[in-house]
């Protein structure tokens, strides 16, 4: 493969703290090199806003819920449909596009990394299926805890060791990359159709609470050394007043690794709710910022833009509620021993104030957090919104303007129940390059592997976008902002130009990232007596069947770290 | 040699925890199945070569001829269907989903004879389900509607409901009440605690009367319903409301009677109804052993879990018009080629006259109905035997079923990536 060259690109890397230098970028074999090597192909990328390529840390594209959120929805399958063109596949769908849609769409806004946010273990290989169809982004799946029958009772019992070689040995059985905790508690007491109401509520049956499970994963989390620290999507998601679950969680966040937090808080906007009902509701925004500054925890917006999209989550009794609030339809699927999830349409209207709060709180937590590292760019989506609103976000949070002209079109009343209106601040080129890419990296723990800035040694990960930054200005050239956001020159991932103002041009071949803690033999639980018969008795596939077979990951790359067990 | 822990693909249920013996590449015992399992891995009349109708008889070919062949008449065809998909394993659908994508056809699943009401009632209004371990675990109540699992899906009831030990269900026999719905008394409403016999053609009216019952307005039920007393309709919906978990099993008796995806869609809002008070879901008895799996492939290709036309260059959905026996039945695909199904004996009798009519193309290991319409027929490996891949359980646990023995034939994804290969050659992609 022939190198390229870069030129003259107007390049942004926070990582390597470049902050609007006009440089040349060589590329070779996949990586940026000193040397492009004898006759490289030369992009110019003159007056280009270049950046390592875009990283979404908090998404669902990929596995059950999400092709269940497709099954049942062929009214947003049509919704968003192109034809077989070139190297690319058929696509269906808006919210939830299908995988090549996914990846395409993701391609041409410079998007080269996604996570997927939700994957249950049992049904991994599913994940994994779709990873290997979406393939224009290196994948990572974070892989769900909260009701794990062995992890809460080894919870009950204060056994962190044995909690962290349950993780261990999950983590590896199905390539998962990171924990996740959806609504912990909640989604084993929805088994029952119940709920958890509180971090000190106990779970059904299993004499844990949130708190307590929480508490632990973060301890086995670093016991296990992984990349990425437990990833929370806390209790009472979507409740008004529960902004007050969300600051007791954040209370209970230690300070364990120095070189990343402690805690990811997941789409920080449906947590910062106050008031006591749907009438009441406003924004708590602050009061979580308040509490994030300065503190080892990163969160992601779970931003809010209006019109049609699909939520979907593990939060299976989140799902119940907004279901018998909107009876559209509702679509729920429990998984044994592990989890819960559920699935509704919906549409955030202009008309309707608590939307006008939502809309407003994910735009105030990150123009309220005073380091960008700590709250980066999300819609959770789709729960949110459809990734593709992310040009639009990114003019808002650019311009206090724009803020401005929405707002009139809302209910007038979110004035008052948010600060929105009153903030001035307007982010920076440079801002929004951490909130996009460079945040993620960090926080996933995987800069190690070139992700997320552009140094010699880094993954050629690149986004060229037809973006001037000495020429624009985003406070007030909105329209000029979001075109460029939505539509790279080029999209160079591993080395190739895979997208060309927003056709993608070849074929892909992505990786799959996966973490692996080496345990002592005697935390080996594919050896543990207790353990194997539970699953012997209680699950529905065999032990030996369980795990994902390395077929499913044609190219893996496992971060393998020595646990301190 | 013994290998244990074998996944069985016959049907949904995909048990898999057979122990298979294999002496000289062949499998020779199986425990732990049910019948239908060991007739699958034992029965063995395999055709042995590619054989090409010609006048009244069969010329025997090679695979590279066969495949060329398949390749030319599916290039040749105004609109190709391609269907079947639901006995092979996920990695051979995906490429039919591409091949379909690239030859502007149809490509449809056997869902369009069995659960496609169940998919169109979900889309009006969703799927409150689980996978079967959450069954196995809580219920208490569990009802068969439509099922008769003891014949369809013999160890479904032994694996994962009546008659197995969950968490928190320990004397499982005793401890859950089994309501078998059904319009006759099959051998599994034999062991049901209630047993509703409906009036062939009136699920939807006791669905709808349950409704009513279950959010206290019985007084709108007059004294029987659809041959059912009022009298076991409050009491089957008693039991339903102070269940702590309950399970819905249906089956084709309810998608395939008078009012199909209606009555799913009322089955579905019993379900939703009974969530207002405690636990409830609802499961397809799916039946072929990858079904399920083909409407996962092709819903993440295409969007669409069935009946996907790609004549226009887009993915084009609308079940009766796109679904298998409607193309079939009005004439309008000029070539089909069938993989994992026989349709020659399970689709209407105008539809398989039509198959014999133009060019058909089956993937079979072995010599069905299908053959007798068949132009060509290409046998292949029998995935779960003698080749491996990915299935999809009836509640969408995904499970990889394993290769056996060695084979000289090659599998259902060797032969369509070579009709697709060979398909784009021609097409200059």
């Amino acid at each position: 493969m022939s190198g390229i060259l870069v030129r003259n690109a107007f390049v942004i890397d926070p990582i390597k703290r470049i902050s609007g230098e006009v440089m040349d970028i060589a590329i070779r074999d996949g990586w940026v090199v000193e040397d492009a090597g004898p006759d490289p192909v030369v992009i110019d990328a003159s007056g280009c806003l270049t950046l390592p390529g875009g990283i979404d840390s908090h998404t669902h594209v990929c596995g059950t819920k999400v092709n269940f959120g497709r099954y049942m929805s062929p009214e947003d399958m049509r919704a968003g449909r192109t034809a077989r063109r070139g190297v690319m596949h058929v696509t269906s769908g808006y919210s939830v596009p299908t995988t090549f849609g996914n990846s395409y769409r993701y391609s041409a806004m410079g998007y080269t990394t996604l996570l997927e946010g939700a994957m249950a273990p049992l049904e991994a290989r599913h994940t994994h299926e779709e990873f290997t169809a979406t393939p224009h982004q290196d994948m990572l799946a974070n892989t769900l805890f909260d009701g794990n029958w062995s992890v809460m009772e080894a919870v009950r019992d204060r056994d962190i060791k044995r909690v962290a070689a349950i993780v261990a040995w999950t983590l590896s059985a199905v390539k998962g990359f990171a924990i996740k905790l959806t609504n912990p508690g909640g989604t084993e007491a929805w088994g029952w159709g119940q709920d958890v109401r509180g971090i000190h509520d106990q779970v059904p049956h299993f004499g844990v609470t949130p708190a307590e499970i929480i508490s632990a994963m973060i301890e086995a989390n670093e016991i296990l050394r992984l990349p990425h620290s437990v990833h929370l999507h806390c209790n009472n998601l979507g409740v008004p007043g529960n902004y007050r679950t969300t600051l007791a969680t954040i209370d209970l966040v230690p300070d364990l690794n120095p070189l990343r937090q402690s805690l990811y808080l997941t789409h920080a906007q449906f947590h910062a709710y106050g008031g006591s009902t749907w009438r009441d509701i406003d924004s708590r925004a602050e009061a979580i910022c308040q509490a994030v500054n300065g503190k080892p925890i990163v969160m992601d917006m779970g931003q809010v833009m209006f019109g049609r999209t699909t939520t979907m989550t593990a939060d299976g009794p989140m799902e119940w509620k907004l279901y018998m609030l909107h009876h559209n339809k509702w679509s729920n699927h429990d998984v044994e021993l592990e989890t819960g999830s559920g699935i509704i349409p919906v549409y955030y209207s202009r008309k309707s104030l608590v939307n006008c709060v939502m809309w407003a709180i994910g735009l105030e937590l990150a123009l309220l957090t005073n380091d960008p590292w700590q709250c980066l760019l999300s819609t959770d989506n789709p729960n949110g919104a459809p990734f593709v609103k992310y040009p639009e976000i990114i003019a808002l949070l650019m311009s206090r303007r724009y803020r401005e002209q929405e707002g009139t079109l809302l209910d007038p009343r979110t004035s008052h129940r948010t600060a929105i209106f009153s903030i001035d601040r307007e982010l920076s080129w440079e801002e929004i390059a951490v909130m996009t890419r460079a945040g993620q990296a960090k926080a996933l723990g995987i800069t190690g592997l070139g992700k997320g800035h552009l140094g010699v040694g880094a993954a050629a990960d690149l986004a060229i976008y037809p973006l001037d930054p000495d020429g624009i200005d985003p406070a007030v050239q909105v329209q000029e902002v979001i075109a460029g956001f939505s539509r790279t020159k080029y999209t160079i991932k591993r080395g190739r130009v895979v997208a060309r103002d927003g056709e993608v041009i070849v074929e892909g071949a992505n990786a799959t990232i996966w973490s692996r803690s080496d345990v002592p033999s005697q935390y080996d639980m594919g050896q543990d007596p207790a353990f194997t018969e539970k699953f012997s008795q209680y699950y529905t596939v065999r032990m030996k069947n369980y795990p994902v077979q390395e077929a499913y990951l044609p190219r893996g790359v496992c971060i393998r770290t020595e646990a301190a067990l | 040699m013994k290998v244990v822990d074998v996944v069985c693909p016959f049907c949904g249920c995909l048990c898999d925890d057979l122990v298979v013996e294999v002496c000289d590449e062949k499998v020779v015992k199986v425990e732990n199945g049910c019948t239908l399992a060991s007739e699958k891995f034992l029965g063995d009349h395999r055709l042995q070569s590619p054989i090409l109708r010609e006048g009244f008889g069969w010329r025997e070919i090679g695979y590279e001829e066969a495949i060329s062949v398949a390749a030319d008449i599916l290039l040749a065809a105004d609109l190709p269907l391609l269907y079947g998909w639901s006995g092979t394993h996920g990695e051979a659908q995906s490429v039919g989903v591409h091949l379909a994508e690239v030859l502007g056809g149809v490509i449809d699943n056997t869902s369009t004879v069995c659960h496609g009401p169940s998919i169109l009632a979900i889309q009006e209004v969703g799927h409150p389900g689980c996978t079967l371990g959450q069954v196995k675990n809580r219920a208490d109540v569990v009802v068969y509607w439509g099922a008769n699992a003891i014949e369809a899906h013999p160890r479904h009831m032994s694996r994962y409901t009546t008659f197995t030990q969950g968490f928190f269900v320990k004397d499982a026999h005793l401890a859950r009440t089994v309501i078998v719905v059904d319009t006759r008394r099959t051998e599994t409403a034999e062991i049901a605690d209630e047993f509703v016999q409906v009036e062939a053609g009136y699920d939807y009216e006791i669905l709808s009367a349950l409704r009513a019952i279950v959010r206290g307005r019985e007084d709108v039920i007059s004294g029987a319903v659809g041959g059912v007393a009022k009298t076991q309709l409050i009491r089957v919906a008693e039991i339903c409301k102070r269940a702590k978990f309950g399970a819905i099993f249906f089956g084709l008796g309810l998608t395939m009677s008078a009012g199909k995806h209606k009555n799913i869609r009322n089955a579905i809002e019993l379900v939703e109804e009974l969530n207002r008070h405690t636990k409830w879901t609802i499961s397809p008895m799916r039946g072929h052993w990858n079904v399920y799996g083909s409407n996962e492939v092709f819903t993440w290709i295409s969007g669409y879990p069935f009946a996907v036309d790609f004549s226009r260059g887009i993915a084009f959905y609308n079940p009766g018009e796109t679904t298998s026996v409607d193309i079939l039945r009005r004439g309008e695909c000029d070539a089909c080629l069938v993989v994992g199904s026989d349709p020659g004996a399970h689709l209407p009798r105008a539809c398989a006259a039509h198959l014999a009519k133009i060019p058909t193309i089956q993937l079979d290991p072995h010599v069905n109905a299908t053959t007798h319409l068949a132009t060509l027929q290409i046998p292949v490996a029998v995935s779960g035997i003698d080749a491996e891949g990915t299935a999809y359980r009836m509640d969408g646990v995904p499970i990889r079923v394993q290769k056996l023995v060695e084979t000289k034939f090659p599998d259902d994804t060797e032969v369509l990536s070579a009709i697709y290969r060979r398909v784009r050659e021609v097409k200059g992609q």
